[in-house]
């Protein structure tokens, strides 16, 4: 296994980036023509266009990854061409980190700095009606200033904090609870690569198993609580900068999680059906792990900027 | 291992060279600086005197948004990556970037990136026509229905972007030939791995804030909308977060080039080597905490005008250790002026002109009477033309015998710098003084008081045209033939790409090379 030089590995021309980049291209274009063609009301092509590019993109990335899959289980890749892929993820995850800092900074911009404006001195009394600041944001400048006939309301009800006795009953507590409990499986499934305990009940295929569930799970809680507050909390998209903020942020988290549970179902399924991955060679793992660690730091960030203190 | 190039098309299509990849880059970025040249020459023949004659308003505002995004994201950007892919290789001694495929996906995205983005042009309602600034609401609640096409243009070439960082990061890091040591890197390789550091930061913000613009356009959002509690000064502030770091993004590179021409034809070593690394990394931090400078007048509290006017004014000590750096490298050098080392001097000295209207406009008091004038776009033009522009047709002068294995020829090449030299201080100059004299950017008619100056400007314009076009036939004609170039080339190079054969083979440094 273990060659003294090894060659880093180049490999030949590939048809992938190509046809990626011709997938990557069809679904932007299509979502493009879809949303712009809502906007106008007519009827056209968009989503096909979007919808036969993400289905040409998902074959492309499966083709790719099984093809690095591929050549790692040939002894192609390199212990320094390894190193590349650590590199590689290690910085995607520090440009996601800045993906959400510019929401994160958006709220914290438009709480502190936005809305005391609106609200304070003659912008408040000359151009939106005595509107006062408040967050959650519940009654628009545009409220205030026109009453019904404003054109963005605020929401009727909102996610805040209800108090720590009441948490129980709070549906963020107890996803929180769930996504911090899949770090530690995730991390327990990692242990037990590293100790070459694959099977059995407390080995890397269940603690993996139990890590995808939980995540199923929080996607679960996390509609519920999006159909509740649409339908009964009268708090959407549109309400204002509280519903923007507050779908936006936990919106992107939700993506990122449902990316992640597919990452770590799909090591799951590779450990389970073709026995990937052992103690010293398992780094499609180790990448989705860190994601997976990510996106449970940017679910605390949110429990405590966007529940806690919203 | 040791495959050639392939033949046909596919080779450009399916291939995962570094050179391949490189020079693709180079060609596209070629091609849009010409496209965003034509959309300059509209503007400026528009503005060759007051009155409307050749184009209406509303194009006129798409003319100036379409050329500032193709020349920032079209043009420049896409130079510097494709001289980093072409040179960061052989200048570490590694056998390609770290993830050859992944490479070549950086690249292509680009040209459907741009398709997209220049099909706005014969959309119903027209291009974007917001500026490349591109501030809300002007590009949300009054934008044509092109801008969600230009929105995910710019999230796929803020995709391609992270990936090409990436993968010179990694290239960097993990496959440096041995004996290698970061601090024996050639000054290109880190200022490269700075800039790319600033691109992983700042273009998922750029991708956060035009995201932001698509929920508020198709969705109902109101992060920029005040009747909802939002606020078109956060896209100004999400804005800039991203675009001050991306104007250092447009220039670091150019000073790692710079860097490697200057003690070349100076034939003395680069002075203080490391204060440059250190200067370096200074700015790109100060990058981080200076982008309300572009906001003065927008209504910031005054600790706000105060903070961000010093943090600016700062940024003048680590450009002035450069500055300096180079001229000490040249002082009592035995120097000669090739086509690059001209156009270098020419960066040192017209750069820091540029610098020195930055250092003015980042007075907050005085800024308030610049603001949004034509002193502006003197002030940026002359830090991206002489800066950005100039660097890289510098670098291309200085590789192209390494690239074809030919030499260029030199007396063109004089021809070129010299015609490109007048025409953009003839072009640029004047708009200082009509800046100054009160004419507002963005117009396509004006006061008849700052004619001379506009008339001067749009001459220059289509001299400096011209001059590019002698570049792209030396550059052809290099290609084509011309005399052997030698493996060091020039007398005075220094470094592991001096070392290989002109043209340099296919694949280089397969097992690395001992440094020393």
């Amino acid at each position: 296994m273990e060659h003294q030089h090894e060659t880093y590995y180049v490999p030949e021309q590939s048809k992938l980036p190509i046809f990626a980049s011709i997938a990557l291209f069809l679904t932007v274009f299509g979502l493009g023509n879809y949303l712009n063609e809502l906007s106008a009301d007519k009827d056209g092509s968009g989503f096909t266009i979007f919808l036969v590019g993400f289905a040409l993109l998902a074959f492309v990335l499966f083709k790719w990854f099984s093809i690095v899959v591929d050549e790692n289980m040939r002894g192609l890749n390199s212990a320094q061409l390894k190193r590349s892929f650590v590199w590689g993820m290690g910085w995607f995850i520090f440009s996601e980190v800045m993906f959400f800092s510019a929401f994160f900074g958006a709220l914290w911009y438009l709480r502190n700095m936005s809305l005391p404006h609106l609200g304070t001195g003659p912008t408040s009394e000359l151009l939106w009606g005595g509107f006062q600041a408040d967050w959650p944001l519940m009654v628009t400048p545009d409220m205030a200033a026109n009453g019904e006939g404003a054109g963005v309301f605020g929401p009727e009800k909102n996610m805040s904090n209800p108090g720590v006795g009441n948490w129980t009953g709070w549906l963020p507590f107890w996803n929180t609870l769930v996504l911090i409990t899949s770090s530690f499986t995730v991390h327990f499934a990692h242990t037990a690569l590293k100790n070459n305990k694959k099977g059995g009940l407390f080995g890397f295929n269940a603690w993996l198993g139990l890590t995808v569930v939980l995540g199923i799970i929080f996607l679960i809680l996390q509609v519920e609580e999006y159909l509740h507050a649409y339908q009964h909390m009268g708090l959407t998209l549109e309400t204002g900068v509280y519903g923007t903020t507050f779908f936006m942020l936990t919106g992107f988290h939700g993506l990122h999680v449902t990316m992640g549970t597919f990452m770590l179902l799909v090591q799951w399924l590779r450990s389970v059906t073709k026995g990937h991955f052992s103690h010293h060679d398992c780094f499609g793992f180790e990448a989705s792990s860190w994601y997976w660690h990510f996106v449970d730091v940017v679910w605390v960030a949110l429990f405590i900027f966007v529940y806690i203190m919203g | 291992m040791a495959h050639g190039p392939a033949k046909g098309l596919s080779r450009w299509f399916y291939t995962t060279n570094h050179k391949d990849i490189g020079s693709m880059y180079l060609w596209f970025s070629f091609a849009m600086f010409f496209l965003g040249g034509i959309f300059a020459l509209v503007i400026r023949a528009e503005l060759f005197q007051p009155g409307l004659q050749i184009v209406e308003p509303g194009f006129f505002n798409q003319m100036t948004t379409m050329h500032g995004l193709v020349m920032v994201f079209g043009a420049v950007m896409p130079a510097f990556v494709g001289l980093a892919n072409w040179m960061i290789p052989m200048m570490v001694g590694a056998p390609d970037m770290a993830l050859p495929r992944m490479n070549n996906w950086s690249f292509w995205i680009l040209p459907f990136a741009f398709a997209m983005l220049a099909s706005t042009l014969f959309m119903e309602g027209g291009a974007p026509n917001f500026g490349w600034t591109f501030y809300a609401p002007l590009s949300t609640t009054y934008a044509p229905a092109s801008v969600t096409f230009f929105i995910f243009a710019v999230h796929i070439m803020g995709a391609s972007s992270i990936m090409g960082s990436i993968n010179i990061i990694a290239t960097i890091l993990n496959m440096r030939a041995p004996g290698m040591t970061l601090m024996k890197m050639p000054l290109f390789v880190w200022t490269w791995l700075i800039t790319a550091y600033l691109l992983i930061a700042v273009m998922p913000v750029l991708a956060g804030v035009v995201t932001m613009m698509l929920m508020d356009i198709h969705f109902g959002t109101s992060f920029f909308d005040a009747a909802g509690g939002g606020d078109p000064v956060l896209f100004q502030h999400v804005f800039w977060f991203f675009g001050h770091p991306e104007v250092y993004i447009m220039i670091l590179p150019a000073f790692g080039v710079v860097s490697a021409i200057i003690p070349t034809f100076a034939r003395k070593p680069l002075f203080g080597y490391s204060s440059m690394v250190y200067a370096t990394a200074s700015i790109a931090f100060l990058s981080f905490i200076v982008w309300a400078h572009h906001m003065f007048t927008v209504g910031m509290p005054l600790l706000g005008e105060v903070a961000f006017m010093y943090a600016t004014m700062l940024i003048a000590v680590p450009t002035g250790v450069k500055v300096f750096n180079w001229v000490t490298t040249m002082w009592r050098g035995s120097m000669t002026f090739e086509t690059p080392m001209l156009f270098s001097i020419a960066f040192v000295v017209l750069f820091t002109i540029g610098g020195f209207s930055g250092l003015m406009l980042a007075m907050a008091p005085a800024d308030f009477q610049y603001h949004d004038t034509y002193f502006v776009v003197a002030h940026f033009h002359y830090v991206l033309v002489p800066g950005a522009i100039f660097s890289i047709t510098a670098a291309v002068y200085y590789w192209l015998p390494k690239w074809t294995g030919h030499m260029y020829d030199e007396t063109m090449g004089k021809v070129q710098f010299w015609t490109a030299f007048i025409g953009l201080n003839i072009t640029f100059f004047p708009m200082h003084f009509s800046g100054l004299a009160g004419m507002p950017r963005r117009i396509p008619d004006y006061n008849p008081l700052w004619a001379d100056w506009n008339m001067i400007s749009s001459v220059g314009a289509f001299m400096f045209g011209a001059a590019q076009l002698l570049l792209l036939y030396n550059v052809v004609k290099t290609i084509r033939g011309g005399k052997k170039a030698t493996a060091e080339v020039w007398e005075g190079s220094h470094g592991l790409e001096w070392t290989v054969a002109s043209p340099a083979p296919y694949h280089t440094f397969t097992t690395p090379p001992e440094v020393k």
